[in-house]
């Protein structure tokens, strides 16, 4: 009986650090291009696929990447705000539905995104537990928000404030969940749905606060007049909304000034989108209108040519790791020279020798198959979050 | 066991040539073949254990004229009938003591690694007392430990010959007579041959017979 792989393997286990080197050298050759591939077929589809499923959006001129990534993965850059007489514009057209977006703010990392229900129905979102948010300070959780941070409906999630040194800035609103959402397997499952009045409250555009009129602190009441009373910073301004409070909250100013980061805007057929698109052409209008679809094109196309370059430059790095684990090999092999011709006087033939070192490449290689293979399926199994941490 | 007639090798690199009219080694004889360096012993191990092949002349190992098999059947004789025993011990320091031992086993087809085969290992080793140590990798042990394991290698498939070049040579002189002694005794145990190449003038009188490389080539050795 020939037991080469016996003997190889107690070989390789003899210099655990040698083959475990060996193992991860092929190893992350081998992963590195594959997983690229599965990372960036993923960004591709999820792009893609939301994209195609906005007809057009509608925001503040400048970057139309910016306006598109913001409204449709709820990226960090926030583009310019336009207001909801915007929305209202849309709608008063009868082309098409609009549904007002604002994405700013941010809840333990997540993005709060300022809606309508109408999102739900847009988005095809379903409950998984609770109600849809129909309360002033209620919020909706994406799948994946309520499994990394353990909550159910019920309990409270705080809003994060956008500086910590900024005293003046936003504060922290404690809001109820109310429901969490099935998994979409999108950027919704990573999104904390509010109304858009509740990110009006973060911002401090909906506000409550104690009644000034009944209070009778004079280190509050800056000044007193039968129409009008002036309090300084020290009125309690409320940072949850209760049963209690609700009556308290009021908005200042015109709500049509209010601001949205994005209107998605739904066209009823082509030809109402086709006007719709001519309307914001004109150079005057601070809006533009986008079809995502295109954006998200042009993106992809970059994103490929990137991908050619990272392929070559994985294909010369693998060529000059593989000649140096040629020439490594070939070294031990001289190293070995010696135990190679014992083996021989022993009587082992020429054929043996080679099939013994042939079965330390072959557990080197399933070792590193098995280590690609692992490595693989857990970036196969978390592409969707890789996809999101890296690219959007 | 051993027949030798005029044999005659060279190496064409170097022009070193090789040549016994005759000489024969009796079963069971324990014999020292003693010379100066580059005078060709190891060069007679290599052509008697047919890892070299002579120009001419024959050599026959209990019968077989081992420079007429083919390549593999001389590498089946050699794996089943001679036993090599190495100045360096020629250990593999990856492999444990035990795995060491059966490792002509797993190089080949013409023995059969059975349980009884382990078994014998197992025996020979307490015999040779390392068998305590057949767990441990080769490279752990003491030099006195590592030759009696190359014995043990050499001795387990039962050889009828075995040959031994400079086997003492590596070890201290306590260590040398001792581990000679053990050899004996088990070349004794299995009716086995030896022969032995050395330099060691001191370990001379414990063979049943010396010859000087000279007489060797002189023929006179016969």
């Amino acid at each position: 009986m020939i037991d080469s792989f016996y003997i190889a393997w107690k070989y390789l286990l003899f210099g655990k650090a040698r083959s475990a080197t060996l193992v991860a050298c092929i190893t992350l050759i081998a992963v590195l291009p594959l997983a690229l591939e599965i990372i960036l077929d993923e960004s591709e589809h999820q792009l893609v696929e939301r994209a195609e499923h906005t007809p057009l959006l509608v925001g503040a001129k400048g970057s139309a990447l910016d306006l598109v990534m913001n409204s449709l993965y709820f990226a960090d850059e926030v583009p310019q705000p336009v207001t909801l007489a915007s929305a209202e514009e849309i709608a008063a057209t009868d082309l098409a539905f609009a549904i007002p977006l604002y994405v700013r703010f941010q809840a333990r990392g997540f993005p709060i995104v300022g809606t309508t229900l109408d999102y739900f129905d847009f988005r095809q979102l379903r409950l998984a537990a609770g109600t849809p948010f129909g309360l002033l300070g209620e919020c909706v959780i994406g799948a994946a928000v309520a499994r990394q941070i353990g909550l159910k409906p019920g309990d409270s999630l705080l809003s994060s404030p956008e500086t910590v040194f900024d005293l003046a800035g936003v504060y922290p609103l404690k809001m109820r969940v109310a429901g969490v959402l099935a998994p979409s397997h999108s950027a919704d499952d990573l999104a904390v749905l509010v109304d858009v009045k509740t990110a009006w409250v973060i911002e401090g555009l909906v506000h409550g606060h104690e009644d000034v009129a009944r209070s009778r602190d004079s280190s509050v009441i800056i000044e007193r007049s039968e129409s009008n009373v002036t309090a300084n910073a020290k009125l309690m301004q409320y940072t949850e909304i209760t049963e209690a409070n609700i009556e308290a909250f009021h908005l200042h100013g015109d709500p049509a000034g209010y601001p949205l980061t994005a209107v998605i805007a739904l066209p009823h057929d082509d030809k109402a989108a086709a006007i719709l698109r001519g309307r914001y052409q004109d150079t005057e209008t601070p809006y533009q209108i986008v079809p995502p679809a295109d954006v998200i094109d042009t993106l992809i196309t970059n994103i490929f040519r990137i991908r050619n370059v990272l392929d070559a430059v994985i294909l010369f790095v693998g060529l000059a790791t593989l000649m140096a684990l040629v020439l490594v090999f070939g070294l031990s092999l001289r190293l070995r020279q010696r135990e190679i011709d014992t083996i021989f006087k022993l009587g082992c033939s020429r054929l043996t020798i080679a099939q013994l070192l042939g079965a330390e490449i072959v557990i080197i290689a399933a070792l590193s198959a098995v280590l690609c293979l692992l490595i693989l399926s857990v970036v196969a199994h978390y592409d969707q979050q890789l996809v999101r941490a890296l690219f959007i | 066991m051993i027949s030798i007639e005029s044999l005659h090798f060279a190496y064409p690199q170097d022009g070193f040539k090789l040549q016994i009219p005759a000489f024969s080694v009796p079963v069971g004889e324990k014999l020292a073949v003693i010379g100066p360096s580059g005078s060709g012993k190891t060069t007679l191990l290599n052509l008697i254990a047919g890892i070299s092949q002579p120009l001419s002349g024959r050599i026959q190992i209990a019968g077989t004229p081992v420079h007429e098999l083919a390549d593999a059947a001389r590498r089946d004789f050699r794996i089943t009938q001679i036993g090599f025993v190495f100045q360096d011990f020629e250990l593999l320091d990856y492999l444990s003591v035990l795995d060491n031992m059966l490792h002509p086993y797993r190089i080949t087809r013409a023995l059969k690694l059975t349980p009884e085969v382990r078994r014998r290992a197992r025996d020979l080793a307490g015999q040779m007392g390392i068998g305590h140590q057949l767990q441990r990798h080769a490279g752990e042990l003491s030099q006195g430990e590592k030759q009696r394991a190359a014995i043990c290698r050499a001795l387990l498939p039962q050889p009828k010959l075995i040959l031994a070049d400079e086997a003492t040579g590596n070890l201290d002189p306590d260590n040398k007579l001792h581990i000679l002694d053990l050899l004996f005794e088990a070349v004794d145990q299995h009716g086995a041959t030896l022969l032995a190449v050395t330099h060691d003038h001191e370990l001379l009188p414990r063979f049943d017979r010396v010859v000087d490389f000279d007489d060797f080539r002189s023929g006179s050795a016969a």
